[in-house]
């Protein structure tokens, strides 16, 4: 049978409604696995999951639009987060924010074409003993420096492939 | 007569919504005595600190606090000062549980208020002049409360948003909004339609509808709920008067006006009346001295309407009874109240079916206008401008929809508000309860009572059921009810449910007679009939029909948009409370109660229309044309 994008997205979600739960307090763990698979929340997402949980599409379009590590938008496959704050900029995160944006050509808040990175400011991460933090997706990078940089995006570069299996799992759940 | 009340989920329904189920405080808990600016009152614990100087008569100013709707505590106009505490506290959201001391105006709290007010006019484009709420705007009044006589922080001086024109009903203009909350309280909580919610954070925090699409793109009932709940201009109906006035102005036009029961209880509201004052033959005056031509009752189609609802209603029970067809849908929905109407079209599409195949009477009385009435008077319906007013918003939908132009033009031109017309009225220097009072235009004269009470909730399936009783069981409805006075189908409960045993059966009148031969099949029948007002409540309803409850037994149900009925509708005069929707109610009733005629088969300009027009009688061929309707399936999903 063929299977419309909108009847996979119900099964999934449906899915993740039997494991977290059928009222509105399942909707941030539902939300974080979609945008863990998908990199974002789609309209449609939003308004299935608005359906299974018994509330309005608006209020799930609300709850996505609050929290910064959700989204409506594509985002890269790596999305990479530096701390904006106090303690981070006084240790040097231009530097390193400067790098990030001539090694992968683009600026905050942007996307690179491949799909394989985003960068983004985050508000404190709360590493403010080990300024300047990053966060990858789910790793925590601390006391970076410039010349770091191209390593941690090596780091990620590596994670497709034949060779990456065992990073794959590591960074791509 | 057996009266249930069925146990619906309560638990997040505002307050009025709740019927009488749990809105009392707990009169077992203990007392505590508070001082409030050296008064000492004595509450019930989890008393709010705002309801308690609201006894001793201490005015504390609120913005986002709304009598219809679940606390909120986001606008912090209400902040007051409580011995002990560091910070000043939000007294609509603070619930007394001991002794305490409250300052409610002491420099701080002064200075606090007047600072959250210059906030808010920082963001707010106050155009005041050229606002429709000018005069009736709650920031305006607490700016003039406070004193503000400059923008400490600044006041924008150009508009930053588009004013989102889309809808046929209600117009967004941001520029206006304070981010109070009510409008998305209003429609996530007391409607559960869910069209606003605060999107987005901190400063960037803005309210929007899923996908920030404009109002006609997304899943919008047109109930005007949220107008009636805005404190400011941000929300308003969308305004017809200009376009009336040129008709009234052009002489080639004949404007007709028809006036529905509710606005009539409310309109005195916008000329600083109390709620509860019918003027409805004033108005009769006012409307021909501002140049209608014609004033018409729309309780006139009302009767009809009731006439042609209960022949379905009475088809559908002979199908399913006698005939034993099996596809007949029961129960059988009103399709009076087009917010409700658009509901079901997007939640429940599978229904359909069950609604009531008839129009509303604002869509019957244009289709009648610009059809029987042309003919009688030889004027062309194209130089008829038929102008409904409405205590409603969604009625401008209404009739904008394509399929109401079965006159062979547009049915109704135009749906005016209660308010808008006030305005008008206003306009044309006339002050409304000064007008010597005047009876409706013929060909369709007074109407009957049973045509008033349609603008609080149970009225149609009261006057229903005083027209059902009566055509079947042949006897006066005074034998079953004192003053044909249906009690049970009264009040404000968010959902009744009623039985009324057939005991015996008369003759079918002539008017019936080519569709049921006899009533044998509905002696000793027990008609089941349920009212819901309110969207929630009419959620629950639908739920509980889904899930095989007592609903679902029933034969007839009615169901309104906006809590209260139409006495509480979005084009209603603003402000609303429960208790200014029960005194406009109460006009209602009362006016039903001085009509002679009260029943609508007794109404003597319906009889006439089905023997001089309509002839071969409800539901025949000819008002299948003029006075049905079919809806469409729109589901809740959008792109």
């Amino acid at each position: 049978m063929l299977v419309t994008p909108h009847m996979a997205m119900r099964e999934e979600l449906e899915a993740l409604a039997d494991t977290f739960g059928r009222d509105r307090s399942a909707l941030i763990p539902m939300l974080q696995a979609i945008q863990r698979k998908n990199g974002y929340v789609s309209d449609l997402a939003m308004q299935e999951a608005a359906d299974i949980l018994g509330i309005h599409p608006v209020e799930v379009h609300g709850v996505v639009s609050f929290y910064g590590f959700l989204g409506t938008e594509a985002n890269g496959r790596f999305v990479i987060r530096m701390c904006q704050t106090v303690s981070c900029d006084m240790a040097g995160k231009d530097a390193v924010a400067r790098q990030l944006e001539n090694d992968l050509g683009i600026e905050f808040g942007e996307t690179t074409k491949d799909g394989k990175f985003t960068l983004e400011w985050a508000n404190c991460l709360g590493m403010c003993d080990q300024g300047p933090a990053l966060l990858v997706n789910d790793k925590f990078y601390t006391k970076v420096t410039a010349d770091q940089v191209a390593d941690i995006l090596d780091e990620c570069r590596k994670a497709f492939g034949a060779t990456a299996l065992q990073a794959e799992k590591e960074w791509l759940v | 007569m057996d009266l249930k009340n069925p146990s619906c989920d309560t638990t997040r329904a505002p307050v009025s919504q709740q019927g009488g189920v749990c809105t009392l405080p707990d009169l077992e808990a203990p007392k505590v005595t508070v001082n409030i600016d050296g008064i000492d009152v004595e509450v019930v614990s989890g008393t709010t600190i705002l309801e308690a100087a609201n006894q001793i008569g201490v005015k504390i100013p609120t913005l986002c606090q709304h009598p219809d709707l679940a606390i909120a505590g986001v606008c912090r106009m209400c902040v007051v000062e409580v011995e002990g505490m560091r910070t000043l506290q939000a007294s609509c959201a603070y619930p007394i549980t001991g002794p305490m001391t409250i300052k409610t105006q002491s420099r701080r709290v002064r200075q606090a208020r007047r600072h959250i007010l210059d906030l808010l006019l920082r963001k707010h484009y106050g155009e005041c002049y050229a606002c429709v709420r000018n005069g009736v705007c709650e920031l305006q009044s607490l700016a003039e409360e406070y004193g503000v006589d400059f923008f400490r922080f600044g006041h924008p001086t150009e508009p930053l948003y588009e004013v989102d024109t889309s809808s046929y009903s209600v117009h967004r203009d941001m520029n206006k909004c304070v981010l109070c909350r009510r409008c998305v309280r209003t429609c996530v909580d007391l409607q559960e339609v869910g069209v606003y919610e605060a999107v987005g954070r901190s400063n960037q925090t803005r309210i929007e509808t899923f996908l920030e699409k404009p109002l006609a793109d997304v899943v919008c009932i047109n109930c005007g709920q949220c107008i009636n709940r805005c404190p400011t201009g941000a929300l308003r109906a969308n305004d017809p008067s200009d376009e009336i006035w040129a008709a009234i102005d052009d002489p080639t036009k004949h404007v007709v006006m028809q006036t529905a029961p509710s606005p009539r209880a409310g309109i005195g509201e916008c000329f600083g009346l109390e709620p509860g004052h019918a003027l409805t033959f004033e108005m009769n005056t006012a409307l021909r001295r501002c140049g209608f031509d014609k004033v018409f009752d729309t309780n006139f189609s009302a009767d009809l309407t009731i006439i042609e609802e209960g022949t379905e209603l009475i088809i559908r029970l002979k199908k399913a009874l006698v005939d034993g067809d099996a596809d007949v849908k029961l129960p059988q929905f009103t399709s009076c109240s087009p917010g409700w109407v658009k509901f079901i079209e997007h939640f429940y599409p599978e229904y359909l079916e069950h609604l009531s195949t008839a129009k509303s009477p604002q869509q019957m009385f244009g289709a009648l206008i610009k059809t029987y009435y042309a003919q009688l008077t030889g004027i062309d319906p194209k130089d008829i401008v038929t102008v409904a007013l409405m205590p409603c918003s969604a009625k401008k939908f209404e009739c904008n929809r394509p399929e109401m132009v079965d006159s062979g033009f547009k049915d109704i031109d135009y749906g005016l508000t209660t308010r808008e017309l006030g305005a008008m009225i206003k306009e044309a220097g006339i002050w409304l309860p000064d007008m010597p009072k005047s009876d409706f235009d013929d060909p369709f004269g007074t109407a009957t009572g049973s045509g008033v009470i349609f603008g609080a909730t149970g009225g149609v399936m009261e006057a229903a059921l005083r027209t059902v009783i009566e055509l079947v069981a042949g006897q006066k409805v005074e034998n079953f009810y004192d003053h044909a006075d249906i009690i049970p189908v009264r009040g404000f409960d968010g959902v009744k449910y009623a039985e009324i045993t057939v005991p015996e059966v008369g003759p079918v009148p002539d008017l019936l007679k080519d569709l049921v031969p006899s009533w044998d099949f509905l002696k000793g029948a027990t008609l089941k009939v349920g009212v819901a007002h309110g969207t929630a409540n009419a959620k629950r309803v639908m739920e509980d029909i889904k899930a095989g409850g007592i609903f679902s037994q029933c034969h007839f149900i009615e169901f309104m948009a906006c809590p209260g009925g139409c006495i509480g509708g979005g084009g209603q005069p603003i402000p609303t409370s429960p208790a200014i929707r029960a005194a406009r109610a109460k006009a209602i009733y009362s006016e039903d109660a001085a009509y002679e005629v009260r029943k609508s088969h007794e109404n003597p300009a319906v009889l006439k229309i089905y023997n001089e027009f309509l002839q071969d009688g409800p539901c025949s061929h000819l008002s299948h044309n003029l006075l049905h309707t079919h809806y469409t399936p729109r589901g809740k999903f959008i792109s």
